[in-house]
């Protein structure tokens, strides 16, 4: 039996409604990437993960259950398991078998990305504890009740500390927040960017010359909704690196399939498959975008390719 | 027998959302589609189109397993906004047969 579609839908619909995030991970879990750096709380201007890079490593550890589940006669406790969510949270102990180095490896791509905006002088703050998840997933399977609802407790969290101006990190929080809020807020103007835009604005320089070949993902988000394309290019430009475009890139590039993976595990490993191969016909050294792009591209090159996030070869450049 | 659904018929014609007036059924769409399904998303805005929800029913698993990834769209010479109509779909089969909002 395929995963049932209902069930798993009420438990994301359930877990926003009640805990504010699809897949809640603790404060400690959400903000561990940040010690040490002294981010000011709040700020006109602020940094915002909106927990995606936090929360690969619990999808990932629970993707790994859920295929298992397919085709299994166990699916049929989904329903049962939704209503025992409700009462506790199930899918917090799931999390809790998310790896130690998984963890470490994704926050350590925020660290960079945190440090790369302070190397090109960007003035920020973060919201630590209070940050939200940004509802992307509840969005897109189309429970418009609970991501209303979610999208002005976010607005509201932005009003309170006065927020202007929101740098993000992820194609999927960029794109929630840019384009799909201001049609469930009115009033909604914030000024968000994502962090490659506001790095190839900047002035930075880089400090070594990076001569790597790189095959380089785009993500469908950004290249597709939000019109990053060229920054990132632009960035690695100034390094030297060799950028690979494979044949579908850009506006045209091929999803990683990663958005299947909670309800259609299968089908999501056979999209990353077909896209790791036309990427390692590009190169066998590539880089995402996303931390969705990243995980699912991983596991479908298995090592049979080096798949990176693009704030690694970002960090090497431009000296952080 | 096929029957038209008069319930989806009108939550299509009041949605500001769902739109597939421009499309001229050339096939691109389906043609790069990276899931390669037949139904996705011609076949399945034409039944929408007449009201066959029972046809719609049937293509539950299509309706969620579109990436929302948007190759089509980009590709699409009418310029149907392709995401935002499976978007509907999704969200009136959420209110309608899954009872979810
Ligand atoms: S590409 Fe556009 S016009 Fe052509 S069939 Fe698809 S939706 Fe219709
Ligand atoms: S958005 Fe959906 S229908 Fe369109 S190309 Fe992607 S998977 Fe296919």
């Amino acid at each position: 039996m395929p995963l049932p579609t209902k069930d798993i839908l009420g438990i994301l619909a359930d877990n926003l409604n009640k805990r504010k995030s699809v897949l809640p991970i603790s404060t400690a879990g959400a903000t561990r990437w940040a010690k040490g750096l002294e981010l000011p709380k709040g700020g006109k201007t602020i940094l915002y993960t909106g927990h995606l890079y936090q929360l690969i490593p619990v999808i990932d550890a629970m993707a790994g259950q859920m295929s298992r589940l397919e085709d299994s006669p166990l699916t049929k406790y989904f329903g049962l398991g939704r209503n025992v969510n409700k009462l506790i949270n199930m899918t917090f102990f799931m999390g809790m078998m998310a790896s130690k180095n998984t963890r470490k490896d994704y926050d350590h791509m925020l660290r960079n990305i945190a440090l790369l905006l302070k190397k090109a002088n960007v003035e920020f703050g973060y919201l630590y504890g209070e940050e939200l998840y940004s509802g992307a997933l509840v969005y897109d399977e189309g429970l418009d009740g609970a991501f209303a609802k979610h999208a002005q407790r976010v607005c509201d969290l932005f009003k309170k500390h006065g927020v202007e101006k929101v740098i993000t990190v992820d194609p999927h929080t960029t794109h929630t927040l840019r384009s799909v809020f201001p049609e469930y807020v009115k009033g909604f103007d914030l000024d968000v960017k994502s962090y490659l835009e506001v790095l190839a604005d900047s002035g930075i320089k880089p400090t070594t010359l990076i001569s790597d070949e790189l095959a380089l993902h785009d993500s469908c988000v950004y290249a597709r909704h939000e019109n990053v394309v060229e920054q990132p290019r632009e960035l690695l430009n100034r390094a030297g690196v060799k950028i690979k475009n494979p044949t579908l890139c850009g506006k045209n590039t091929h999803c990683c399939g990663g958005p299947l993976e909670s309800l259609f595990p299968s089908e999501s490993h056979r999209i990353a498959n077909n896209r790791a191969k036309q990427l390692k016909e590009a190169g066998d050294n590539i880089a995402t975008m996303c931390p969705i792009c990243l995980v699912s591209l991983r596991k479908a090159a298995n090592g049979s390719a080096q798949v990176s996030d693009l704030s690694d070869t970002l960090a090497r450049a431009y000296g952080v | 027998m096929n029957r038209v659904s008069s319930k989806m018929a009108l939550a299509v014609k009041c949605s500001d959302t769902f739109n597939a007036d421009a499309c001229m059924h050339c096939g691109v769409c389906t043609a790069v589609c990276p899931m390669g399904y037949e139904i996705l998303p011609r076949k399945l805005f034409r039944y929408v189109q007449i009201g066959l929800e029972d046809k719609v029913k049937e293509n539950i698993s299509s309706i969620y397993s579109c990436l929302l990834c948007g190759m089509c769209a980009e590709n699409c010479p009418a310029e149907v906004n392709i995401a935002d109509n499976v978007r509907f779909l999704r969200k009136y089969i959420n209110e309608n047969e899954f009872n979810l909002s």
